[in-house]
């Protein structure tokens, strides 16, 4: 039903369009023609001068590395015959790079929720959504915000929010579907807490016993604001130390509160540390400095594949969410530019999809994804099935015998789950400075 | 130990002479750029454009400067100055950015600072000052001195993170510390502040910087005349009587010169702190770099401008008690 409202808009935009440009004027006119014109000359001065320089592109991508891997990056200059130059960055430095050095990158591949930040910079191109081949099979999540017909959608920065802008030039948000976005969808995925349930002996089925003194010493929360933030309002709402209005929107008394409760668990010695990257993640847990902690899917993983028996609990609260796309610079130009658009809609036609999907992500359009995964692997990823062979993740390391199933469930289940994005509010400066106050107390 | 000294007196005089040539060496540029300088006022008149030869001698080092280190630092003062928002920052003349760093939270951070460079100052002087004594004083081969004394910078030669690290595995909870406490019974469970704490913090800041004390204070070591060890000897000074009166004054400036090499490296430390503690201590330097992560630049100027400030007032006040050009 979704998708069927969802391709009906979007056809009514396409035909209003054309309408638009061949009849009268007006403001589509102008949203439309501008966008349209530079696109058609370059496009076909490409196909004519063709073969020759087309291999003699370089795309240079900034990213946070959960996407940029070698093996991706080489079947897309295998596929498509020009270069793709990935640099991998922490979240922080992905955002910073992308806003303060618009020169050193051509394409982004970035998080939605770094959007409200990254957008007013004015460094990222309205991407025209009629270039995107298979743009009305994107998984709705990002175009309507709701996963099946009857979801709530979630608080924070969900993606639909900061998906489309009002026009070909403009740096603002538009409340509904555009012909023009910020970002393309590329991959996603729902967090929670993850824990050994060797060291802790029983099953977490909540967020509030990260504040367990139980685990006094033992835990550990990510210091990066934007998500660090989400997942202690999800502890401190599950313990019942304080309410919101909306997570996703906090204001500066909430945020004064939350601050300070967080705090007050740092003097008390809950924490055993905060952690940046995935692999400090990673450590901790391995490790056993932590037993429960906020983690991301493939850091479980890379636990489990050391033999350390680690568990992605599925928490009766509900789930994080992220969602990462890719965007383009606003200075490319000409062939570079078809390129660009070349390589995203490489990128959702299957082959990064299903590589991303063995290691636990989903992928934008999940149908494309299955042409290149496995009937086993689909079924244990994406429908939460007891796998029917061992598991093996892209790198070949095996991360689950046959007979086990995905922690939390299928895809439905998990996305279904979701009750917070990764969030950039309007407070965000207030939000930052008191977040590092508590990392800093 | 006295009669090991005795032989020392008779075998060392070639050594001190030796690092003094070397020194005299690194001093002969300035000079001559002096001396160059000097001569146009001093009656030789030099003609056309030779007198400008000293200063295109020193343009570029000039240039350098100014471009990457003047030209920042106003930068930096500037900015601190200015209004930001999200990703923004707003060219204006506000305080707000100082009077957030001088809020409670970032007081107790700069005292946290404080604490720290002090600690590890006391521990970098009492393991720097016998180990410059041993290879300065004790050890009579020059040889087996070099060979000594390059064996203490072997761990330089691996980057900081690193070697900070490497602590993570020997001390954690199932580290190797532990386990061997645990094995020999001392303890009953793992020692939790062995990591993450101020402990493991301090612990790895002493074994980065001790090589900063050690080697300003053998070198003014190697430059105390042995003759006067042997007469405080003569004169019925004890062995911690020698030390005391004779080697410790007169290695002062090298130990001036090694406090503030450790001090100005721990004050503006961050990632040791951030690493060792697992993001749990605070320092001035760990907010700075909180700041620049979340985009917010003009407060992390003001940080910085302040940090700057109080370490120049600490070297400055240090090099008022040494001649560190007769020294270096």
């Amino acid at each position: 039903m979704a998708v069927q409202t969802k391709v009906s808009r979007r056809t009514f935009l396409k035909t209003v369009g054309v309408a638009a440009g061949t009849v009268m004027g007006g403001a589509l006119l102008a949203a439309c023609v501008p966008a349209a014109a530079p696109v058609a000359e370059p496009a076909a001065a490409g196909s004519t001068a063709s073969t020759g320089q087309i291999k003699d592109i370089v795309l240079r991508q900034i990213g946070t590395g959960v996407s940029a891997m070698n093996e991706i990056q080489q079947k897309a200059q295998e596929d498509l015959g020009f270069t793709i130059q990935m640099t991998a960055l922490s979240t922080t430095e992905n955002n910073q790079r992308s806003i303060t050095q618009p020169g050193t990158w051509d394409i982004f591949d970035g998080e939605y929720f770094s959007l409200p930040l990254v957008v007013p910079s004015g460094n990222l191109l309205p991407l025209d959504v009629t270039r995107i081949t298979e743009f009305d099979k994107i998984a709705p999540l990002f175009t309507t915000g709701k996963l099946t017909e009857e979801s709530v959608i979630a608080q924070g920065t969900a993606p639909h929010k900061v998906m489309f802008l009002t026009g070909a030039d403009s740096t603002e948000f538009a409340t509904e579907q555009t012909g023009f976005a910020t970002l393309i969808p590329t991959i996603y995925n729902a967090d929670t807490l993850g824990y050994r349930p060797d060291l802790v002996g029983r099953t977490i089925e909540s967020w509030a016993e990260l504040f367990n003194p139980e685990f006094k010493g033992k835990t550990s929360i990510l210091n990066i604001p934007s998500i660090g933030i989400m997942d202690a309002a999800m502890v401190v709402e599950s313990a019942g130390l304080m309410t919101f209005g909306d997570k996703g929107n906090m204001t500066k008394e909430e945020i004064d509160q939350i601050t300070a409760i967080l705090m007050e668990q740092k003097a008390a010695g809950q924490f055993r540390a905060f952690w940046e990257t995935f692999d400090e993640s990673v450590n901790l847990m391995s490790s056993g400095e932590v037993v429960v902690q906020s983690m991301w899917s493939p850091a479980v993983t890379a636990v489990r594949a050391k033999g350390i028996p680690c568990i992605y609990a599925p928490l009766k609260e509900g789930y994080r969410a992220w969602g990462g796309g890719l965007g383009l610079n606003k200075a490319l130009e000409g062939m570079a530019l078809d390129a660009a658009y070349e390589y995203i809609n490489w990128w959702n036609s299957g082959f990064a999809g299903g590589f991303v999907g063995r290691q636990g992500y989903y992928s934008a359009i999940p149908e494309n994804a299955k042409n290149f995964m496995s009937e086993n692997e689909w079924n244990f990823w994406y429908e939460g099935q007891a796998a029917a062979e061992d598991i093996v993740d892209p790198f070949g390391t095996t991360l689950e015998k046959a007979g086990a199933t995905r922690d939390g469930g299928s895809f439905l289940e998990r996305m279904g789950g979701v009750v917070v994005w990764n969030s950039v509010m309007p407070e965000q400066d207030y939000l930052v400075q008191k977040w590092n106050e508590f990392i800093a107390a | 130990m006295s009669s090991l000294l005795h032989k020392e007196s008779a075998t060392a005089l070639p050594s001190p002479n030796l690092s003094e040539s070397s020194l005299s060496l690194a001093d002969s540029a300035p000079t001559t750029v002096g001396a160059l300088s000097a001569a146009a006022p001093s009656g030789i008149v030099v003609r056309g454009w030779r007198r400008i030869i000293p200063y295109l001698l020193a343009a570029p080092y000039t240039l350098v400067l100014l471009l990457f280190l003047v030209a920042p630092i106003v930068l930096i003062v500037t900015i601190s100055f200015w209004q930001y928002s999200s990703f923004v920052m707003k060219p204006a003349f506000v305080l707000d950015n100082y009077l957030l760093v001088l809020s409670p939270v970032y007081l107790k951070t700069y005292l946290n600072t404080f604490r720290f460079a002090g600690i590890v100052w006391i521990f970098t002087v009492l393991i720097g000052f016998p180990v410059a004594y041993f290879l300065a004083i004790e050890i009579q081969s020059a040889r087996l001195r070099m060979t000594l004394f390059l064996l203490c910078t072997v761990p330089f030669l691996t980057s900081n993170i690193i070697r900070s690290i490497s602590w993570i595995p020997f001390l954690g909870r199932q580290g190797l510390l532990n386990s061997a406490l645990l094995g020999l019974g001392v303890v009953d469970e793992p020692v939790s502040i062995f990591l993450f704490s101020d402990v493991s913090v301090i612990l790895s800041m002493v074994h980065l910087y001790t090589l900063f004390m050690v080697v300003p204070v053998f070198n003014t070591m190697m430059r105390i005349d042995h003759s006067l060890l042997e007469a405080a000897r003569d004169g019925g000074a004890s062995e911690w009587g020698v030390i005391r009166e004779v080697v410790i004054p007169l290695s002062m400036p090298g130990i001036i010169i090694g406090t503030i090499f450790v001090i100005a490296l721990a004050l503006g430390d961050y990632s040791t702190v951030r690493l060792m503690s697992g993001g749990q201590a605070s320092s001035a330097g760990l907010a700075i770099s909180n700041m620049i992560n979340s985009l917010q630049y003009p407060p992390a100027a003001a940080n910085a401008v302040i940090l700057l400030v109080v370490t120049l007032l600490i070297v400055g006040t240090l090099l008022r008690f040494v001649d560190i050009r007769k020294e270096l």
